[in-house]
């Protein structure tokens, strides 16, 4: 995604755009009407992968003494509704997410929606918690790699960020874990709590939120310090990409003669750089923040299996190993809903950063 | 008037892959206040560099050595933040486009106080008070209004009378104009120098036009220095060089402008072309292309000469001396 | 004052990385020698810490944990190999097919190829894994179907501005067939960037397939391979060595490619350097 072009337009300070607001709300509305397409198609394609494929939901859920019993299959089937034709299966699946129901799943005999509601903020939390880390610091160190380009605080940089890139996630989480929290006992371990709590009261299904609201400190003090350890081994990875990318656009930015105007003017560097380069520099960062953001998810899976993590990755890796059809699909319609509103976000951001795709 | 800039033997070093090379060669002129000094010459003759050593804006790896010396102190010896409290403040620069030196995503209110506010230590409305007394004075309509606006929303000559209100609005001694009219329709161009030679009269403010382009040179510089391959060909009053140039590059290039009277059989171009970087000629850098060069040209570089009242010739031979040029 | 200008070849990083991917390399293929014992003899006893007898400790069967960590490069390497090729051939026929044809063929290709990218990789990969059966096999068939998309859209975008280039449009002229034209005049354009790609994703792909074993759903136990290594130490928590030298070896293995394609990709053209990054 490219920035808009300022528009060489001959009119003063006098002529402009009357209406900026109906601008938003048609482009808006433009992306929300992909968004849909894309939530079709991502289910469209869960649902195909799951039927192709010669795994048997009935006999992953139902054990080996069950498969020998025709009548057992029958109703299992028939309880989920897998004797239906494989369209007909599709569209009452798409009827029922359209009144809010996801189905029941097959592992935890709940309704998937009622499962997701408890497991998705777990991840999101995180998730949340990792992105926020990994901007400051990726693009903290990315300016600095970019600035000092080609000496020793741009190399050291450059090996650190690739490492970062090259960590497999589920053994960092272990070293992390070893050292940090079994070791030292600096940090807590695994869970979102400590065993003794009980979680706060159900609002937005993130315990520190949750907590703070409720005003049970102590519980929002163990949720934060839980969070620590989990998300600082999910930034990781995101760090950095984040620092690399950050780095080739502020460099690309550097290269502007606006940049070297705001020097002429006798700025400070702090202030040219925070003011004069970042901010167009964040334009292109925000776009690979929301694929990294994207990437927090996929680490989340491995992350939470180690932290003993109650999120969506786990959900998902338990129904995609028990070919819990429903399941798969509610994970598939919450990363097309995740997608989306990253999206959604990184536009209205776009916004914000820049005055001219305001006003265009 | 009195001396603001002297600069004597400025040279620069400029990184290439091949090793530092000369962008400049032991230049020296001065500037006196109130004056509008041009500094001419064809692209890759040093003089976007020479602005550039005089704010210390010059690339990391790039090196100065000689002295110019601004208001008694020498700004090329100064350490970065004292440099730092000079630019913006008493010496201001206006680049060529004003479509690239204007940030895209600050609003005018913000690029015309910032620096006044960290210069002057004024608050936001005060400074916001001088912004709409500047806008007015390079005559952009409803001032007010503009301040709330983004470059993107201005014609490309009223963003460049923006960006001379930025240059101007720490009252500087000294403004540095790069190629200020060169992005510009010809229409526009002459507003902008009525502009410059109105502000220069009204504030009592010294103008370097640095400018390839003799035309905008005869409409408003004092004071002329013609550059070749990063030195001084050839320095003296406006009238005095351009009419009576003494250089055979001098001449050279003004017999390449169009002439009002002839047709075009009077455009004579310089054959060849100027020398790059790192590959300027021993002896005097011009004589591959001049037409009068001798066998001492070849191997000695010429020093600026007084030749008249204040006009200095860097051509021993001097070929064009005694017919005074203004044969045509 | 660019680095680009430099060769590639003369920077340490990539030298550094270079040298650990012949060790490598090497080191798959010498196992049989260089391991002191098989990865699957259970010589000793179990949970051992290093020593000088076994370096790296025994684990939980009595297996020395060395000559597994030798031996598991006998299993990534060749698979990330194999992968990646796998990836970058369709990938780049699918956008080369793109960008060549446009209109409908490249927007319901490339839309297919949003789709992909829209999803994070390891859930659908262990998706793919998950319903194929948790076999080595059907991992590297879950990771193919993650990677190709990055080669697809890179490729899309190079044949669509080389196809717009004069020289390209002067051997249509000259009666050069459509497929011709593509396979002839664009290949050179086309393979520098896909190769920085494929050096690049080495690591990734190691990355995604250790991860996908680390779940179960790759390599299956006794298999000596670094990410089921991993997971079964986890069971041993405080007994470091079970899962710190398998993940090691996965880190060093990856970092090596990135020091190489990281290099390679800076000597590239800015311009595709970017696609890259995006």
């Amino acid at each position: 995604m490219s920035s808009a072009k300022p528009k060489s337009g001959t009119s003063g300070a006098g002529r402009r755009s009357a209406r900026p607001g109906g601008v938003l709300l048609r482009f808006l509305a433009r992306r929300l009407a992909a968004a849909l397409l894309l939530c079709v198609g991502i289910t469209l394609v869960a649902f195909t992968l799951t039927q192709l494929v010669p795994g048997d939901p009935a006999a992953a859920n139902l054990g080996q003494q069950a498969i020998g019993d025709p009548a057992a299959v029958a109703a299992f089937r028939a309880k989920y509704g897998l004797d239906q034709p494989l369209p007909v299966q599709y569209l009452t699946y798409i009827g029922n997410v359209a009144q809010g129901n996801l189905g029941m799943s097959q592992q935890s005999h709940r309704p998937v929606a009622e499962d997701l509601a408890e497991f998705v903020p777990a991840t999101i939390e995180l998730a949340l918690f990792a992105i926020v880390v990994s901007l400051v610091v990726g693009v903290a160190l990315g300016v600095v790699a970019a600035v000092n380009r080609d000496r020793w605080p741009d190399q050291v940089l450059r090996v650190v960020s690739l490492g970062g890139v090259s960590m497999p996630t589920f053994w960092v989480a272990l070293v992390a874990f070893y050292l940090l929290s079994f070791k030292f006992d600096l940090l807590p371990g695994t869970g979102r709590l400590d065993p003794v709590m009980s979680p706060p009261p159900y609002t937005t299904g993130f315990y520190s939120v949750d907590a703070a609201l409720a005003g049970q400190w102590d519980v929002m003090w163990s949720a934060l310090g839980h969070l620590v350890l989990p998300s600082m081994v999910l930034a990781v990875y995101t760090v950095g990409m984040l620092m690399r990318f950050s780095r080739a656009s502020v460099l690309e930015i550097l290269g502007n003669d606006y940049v070297r105007a705001a020097r002429a003017k006798g700025l400070p560097e702090r202030v040219v750089i925070v003011r004069h380069v970042l901010r167009p520099a964040m334009v292109a960062i925000i776009t690979v923040a929301g694929v990294a953001f994207g990437s927090l998810l996929s680490g989340a899976v491995l992350v939470e299996k180690i932290f003993s993590w109650p999120g969506v990755g786990q959900y998902a890796y338990r129904s995609a190993v028990n070919l819990d059809l429903p399941g798969i699909m509610g994970v598939s319609i919450v990363v097309a809903a995740v997608y989306i509103i990253i999206n959604l976000v990184v536009d209205l951001l776009y916004g914000v950063i820049d005055p001219r795709i305001r006003l265009s | 008037m009195g001396t603001l800039l002297e600069v004597e033997d400025l040279t620069v070093w400029l990184a290439t892959r091949n090793g530092p090379r000369k962008a400049v060669d032991g230049l020296s002129f001065r500037v006196d206040s109130g004056e509008v000094f041009g500094i001419a010459g064809e692209s890759g003759s040093g003089k976007t560099m020479t602005a550039m050593a005089l704010l210390g804006l010059l690339p990391h790896a790039a090196r100065t050595t000689g002295r110019a010396v601004f208001e008694g102190r020498d700004l090329l010896s100064m350490r970065p933040r004292e440099l730092r409290d000079v630019r913006g403040r008493s010496i201001a620069m206006v680049s060529q486009d004003p479509s690239t030196s204007l940030h895209p995503m600050l609003s005018i209110e913000t690029q015309v106080t910032e620096h006044m506010r960290h210069h002057l230590g004024i608050g936001k409305s005060e400074a916001r008070g001088r912004a709409v007394e500047l806008l007015s004075t390079v005559r952009i309509p409803d001032p007010e209004r503009a301040l709330r606006a983004h470059p993107a929303q201005f014609s490309g000559g009223m963003r460049q009378r923006i960006a001379i209100a930025v240059a101007l609005a720490c009252e500087p001694r000294l403004l540095l104009a790069d190629e200020p009219t060169t992005a510009l329709d010809v229409t526009v161009q002459a507003g902008i120098l009525r502009l410059l030679h109105r502000l220069r009269l009204e504030r009592d403010l010294a103008v370097v036009v640095i400018t390839h382009d003799l035309g905008v040179m005869s409409a408003v510089a004092d004071r002329i220095c013609v550059m070749y391959g990063g030195r001084t060909a050839e320095v003296g009053p406006r009238e005095t060089v351009l009419t009576h140039p003494r250089h055979p590059y001098t001449r050279g290039l003004l017999d390449a402008l169009p002439h009002p009277e002839g047709g075009a059989a009077t455009l004579r171009p310089i054959p060849g072309s100027p020398p790059s970087l790192g590959a300027v000629p021993e002896g005097c850098p011009f004589h591959p292309r001049c037409a009068f060069a001798v066998d001492s040209c070849r191997e000695e570089r010429p020093e600026p000469a007084l030749v008249g009242s204040d006009h200095r010739v860097a051509c021993p031979p001097d070929p064009l001396g005694d017919t005074l040029g203004d044969t045509a | 004052m660019t680095t680009g200008s430099r060769s590639p070849w003369r920077q340490p990083l990539a030298l550094i990385g270079a040298a650990f991917v012949v060790l490598w390399v090497l080191v798959a293929v010498l196992a049989p020698v260089l391991a002191p014992y098989g990865p699957l003899d259970q010589i000793a006893d179990k949970l051992l810490e290093p020593s000088a007898q076994h370096l790296f400790g025994t684990d939980q069967l009595g297996r020395d944990v060395l000559s597994r960590v030798i031996y598991g490069a006998q299993v990534s390497l060749p698979l990330a190999f194999l992968l990646v090729a796998l990836s970058a051939v369709i990938g780049s026929v699918v956008g080369a097919v793109a960008g060549f044809f446009g209109g409908w063929v490249d927007g319901t290709l490339m839309r297919l190829a949003d789709l992909v990218f829209a999803f994070p990789g390891i859930i659908l990969a262990m998706a793919v894994a998950a319903a194929l059966g948790p076999e080595l096999r059907n991992a590297v068939l879950a990771v193919v179907v993650v990677s190709w998309p990055s080669y697809a859209r890179l490729v899309r975008g190079l044949v669509m501005s080389a196809r717009n280039s004069e020289y390209v449009a002067a051997g249509r002229l000259l009666g050069s067939s459509s497929i011709r034209t593509m396979v002839v005049d664009l290949r050179p354009n086309v393979a520098g960037p896909v190769l920085v790609m494929t050096a690049l994703d080495v690591g990734n792909a190691v990355l995604l397939l250790s991860g996908l074993s680390f779940l179960g759903l790759g390599a299956q136990p006794p298999m000596a391979e670094w990410g089921s290594m991993v997971v079964s130490g986890m069971d041993y928590f405080d007994l470091w060595w079970l899962w710190l030298y398998p993940g090691l070896s996965i880190l060093t293995v990856v970092l090596a490619f990135n020091f190489v394609g990281d290099t390679l990709r800076d000597a590239l053209d800015p311009r595709t350097a970017r696609a890259l990054r995006g």
